[in-house]
């Protein structure tokens, strides 16, 4: 196969004039610009804030509580906030893949139950993907999915609602309580009674690490085998355990500087509920990657340092820093064009996120060169503070969301080489 | 143009030809992109761009972009195109004009006026670029009959910049076809070298360059005359036309060095073309000029073109 033809994508006028709200909003708010803070700056308060806007599930349908808005309006929000700085990261994954997963493969109750929540920026998700024992090689995933009710599943995702047909408004108490305190995403009381009598139907058991921002999370979506006898990408499904739960421990694994935003997360029979099809698994994960990998969150960690280098020490260096972020810019746009048409460029998407995540170490050296400071993550010089987070995360840029070595893998996979 | 497609087919025919501008000319290609009432082709510049990337993807060696470029630039001053490869010298005196000692006619751009002159009436001092193309020193000898012209030296050096990208785009998403076929075809220790990870990461590495440049390039083209748009286009080009002809070179083996074989028309070009109307060093230096409120440079060009800011 020949390399694709990406065509550039061009920003519908509402897309420009959404990115001069954003900036308003930016300018005036209060927050430390970070490297790295759509994973490690998470701020629940300033993701209502959001939410408030109207900047969350933008995507989404606006019978479900979403703002009926295109992929590139999203694209123009996101990249604002990215290059602000801004601690985005409490809320990220629910905006960027739980949404369109649970519009995608959710039942009506639960696009109900989760999506107006996701939206008002008050229930975020977390992602159980990687086990002690699986890492790049995901398919190999043990953790268990096991049935709790006799119940045949194949009708489950559309199965007949108990519930009223109209979206059930926000239980009384949600505004009341503390950004810090564990919710629940709302259900009426006949589906919670429902929910808890036979736990969705499913137990899970066991084990998933590296989970960001667990610890914040009011739901976390988990990769688990759910046919025993299937190997590999047979008989893995999704499902959806809210948090807190009964039999989930989530712990701390602390980072390189000691922060906290990775989890160990343990299932011990915890109840959960299927997410799609039974046996999608590995499909509906796959074509999440798509959105998963190409987005401005792959080769803007570090633009904080960016942009203090073309401000205080412009030049060649920072020239072609700038050059090659326009060029990735483009690139994700386009496949962020390409995905708002209803392809999955799976191949680009997968080159963006290698490329971009290089770009993103790649500033660190020139920022190192040219400001002329040490990193240090509790100096009083911001540039100081900025290129330590930056160093230290730097590792996790081209690890998370599939290494660029397997990304590679996939490219030359999609170039049909031998 | 009307067809897109037909334009790409027959661009892709006519340039695979041993000596394909007889046939260019034949077909009217020659003129894509400059406007009728100048004796053009019609068509704009996403036209020819069509036709410079066939000519990179088939290494093919005519004056196509720098007809293209005169073309355009007699065309802004409202003078005749004449029949024939022409080529444009930015000044009295200019080095490394391109093709100049194969130009029928050159164009010649001597501050705020232009002259079409005649090869009798211009010293040349021949050179050449590594892919074999003429690359010629040029003095104008006497006085010019030069008319007033809105196209600036500096107007040419941006737009040969972009023509050159997409030059650049072409030759590369050939060397990257060639090295894919290869890696499948060719068989070491029992299997094809294309099955071993260290060579399919090389083979990802040489897609991503080009796939980026490529990108860039198109998005470039939306904003001709948009200094910024074009300087990282040509960075990002030239930059990738480095990476991929290393690496195309490296999977083909030593097969790849001779020059029966065709990948050398194209990484010879590729080295030629990437330091040709500036390369990545000098795109840099005038990014970091222009680019000290970063994000707002990067931003500004997402959006639709704009309106009529394009006079040539």
């Amino acid at each position: 196969m020949a390399l694709p033809e990406l065509e550039p994508a061009v920003l519908p006028p509402e897309a420009e004039r959404l990115r001069e709200e954003v900036r308003g909003f930016l300018a005036a708010a209060r927050f430390e610009p970070r490297c790295d803070s759509w994973l490690t700056g998470a701020d629940p308060a300033f993701s209502r804030e959001l939410g408030a806007r109207g900047w969350l599930g933008i995507t989404l349908p606006v019978e479900y509580g979403g703002h009926g808005r295109s992929a590139l309006e999203r694209f123009v929000v996101i990249e604002e906030l990215l290059a602000a700085g801004a601690p985005v990261a409490a809320h990220w994954i629910a905006d960027r893949q739980m949404g369109p997963s649970l519009l995608a493969h959710g039942t009506p109750e639960q696009k109900r139950r989760f999506l107006p929540a996701i939206a008002r920026g008050e229930c975020f998700f977390a992602i159980g993907m990687s086990e002690p024992d699986a890492g790049s090689d995901l398919a190999s995933v043990r953790t268990r999915a096991e049935r709790t009710r006799a119940e045949p599943t194949r009708a489950e995702p559309t199965r007949a609602e108990p519930t009223p047909a109209e979206p059930t408004p926000a239980e009384p108490t949600r505004a009341e309580r503390t950004p810090a305190e564990p919710t629940r995403a709302e259900r009426t009381p006949a589906e919670r009674t429902r929910a808890e009598r036979d736990g969705g139907g499913w137990r899970l058991t066991g084990t998933k690490v590296w989970t960001s921002g667990a610890h914040l999370a009011h739901a976390i979506v988990v990769l688990a085998r759910s046919t025993p006898s299937a190997t590999r990408h047979d008989g893995l499904s999704q499902f959806v355990v809210e948090l807190p739960s009964d039999g989930v421990t989530v712990r701390p694994i602390r980072g390189l500087s000691g922060e906290h935003h990775f989890n160990e997360v343990v299932f011990d029979g915890a109840p959960a509920e299927l997410l799609g099809a039974e046996g999608a698994g590995w499909r509906q994960v796959t074509a999440e990657l798509a959105y998963e990998r190409s987005g401005p969150e792959r080769f803007l960690s570090t633009f904080a340092l960016v942009r203090l280098v073309c401000s205080v020490a412009p030049g060649a260096a920072s020239g072609r820093l700038l050059g090659r972020l326009w060029a990735l810019r483009q690139a994700s746009l386009a496949v962020a064009g390409a995905l708002a048409e209803g392809r999955a460029p799976e191949l680009e998407a997968a080159l963006v996120k290698d490329l971009g995540t290089r770009f993103e170490r790649e500033v660190i050296d020139v920022a190192r060169d040219r400001l002329g400071v040490e990193p240090d993550p509790v100096s009083p010089d911001p540039a100081a503070r900025l290129l330590a987070q930056a160093v230290v995360q730097a590792p996790g840029f081209t690890l998370r969301g599939g290494t660029n070595e397997i990304l590679r893998g996939i490219v030359a996979r999609a170039l049909e080489v031998g | 143009m009307a067809d897109d497609r037909l334009l790409r087919e027959t661009a892709d025919a006519v340039l695979a030809l041993d000596e394909p501008w007889p046939a260019l000319v034949e077909a009217g290609l020659a003129g894509v992109g400059v406007p009728e009432e100048a004796g053009g082709s019609g068509g704009d510049l996403a036209d020819a761009a069509v036709l410079l990337r066939a000519q990179g993807y088939h290494g093919a060696a005519v004056p196509l972009a720098e007809t293209l470029l005169a073309g355009r630039l007699l065309a802004a001053a409202a003078l005749p195109v004449p029949p024939g490869p022409l080529t444009v010298v930015p000044g009295r005196s200019a080095r490394r004009v391109p093709w100049a000692r194969r130009a029928h006619r050159l164009v010649v751009l001597d501050g705020d006026r232009v002259a079409v002159v005649a090869p009798d009436d211009v010293e040349t001092v021949p050179g050449t670029n590594v892919a074999g193309e003429p690359r010629d020193d040029v003095t104008v000898r006497g006085e010019l009959a030069a008319v007033p012209c809105p196209v600036t030296a500096g107007d040419v050096a941006l737009r040969g910049a972009l023509l050159r990208s997409v030059q650049l785009t072409g030759a590369m998403r050939r060397a990257l076809e060639l090295t894919v076929r290869h890696a499948g075809e060719r068989e070491q220790f029992g299997r094809p070298v294309g099955r071993f990870q260290a060579v399919r990461q090389q083979l990802a590495e040489l897609a991503g360059e080009a796939a980026v440049a490529d990108v860039a390039v198109r998005a470039a083209l939306r904003t001709p005359g948009d200094v910024f748009a074009v300087a990282a286009a040509k960075l990002n080009a030239s930059r990738a036309a480095g990476a991929v002809a290393d690496l195309a070179h490296q999977v083909h083996g030593a097969i790849g060095v001779t020059s029966e074989h065709p990948l050398g028309a194209l990484t010879t070009r590729l080295w030629a073309w990437r330091d040709e109307f500036g390369g990545e060093a000098h795109w840099a230096r005038r990014l970091g000029e222009l680019g000290r409120v970063p994000w707002e440079e990067v931003t500004r060009t997402g959006g639709p073109p704009p309106e009529g800011a394009t006079v040539w």
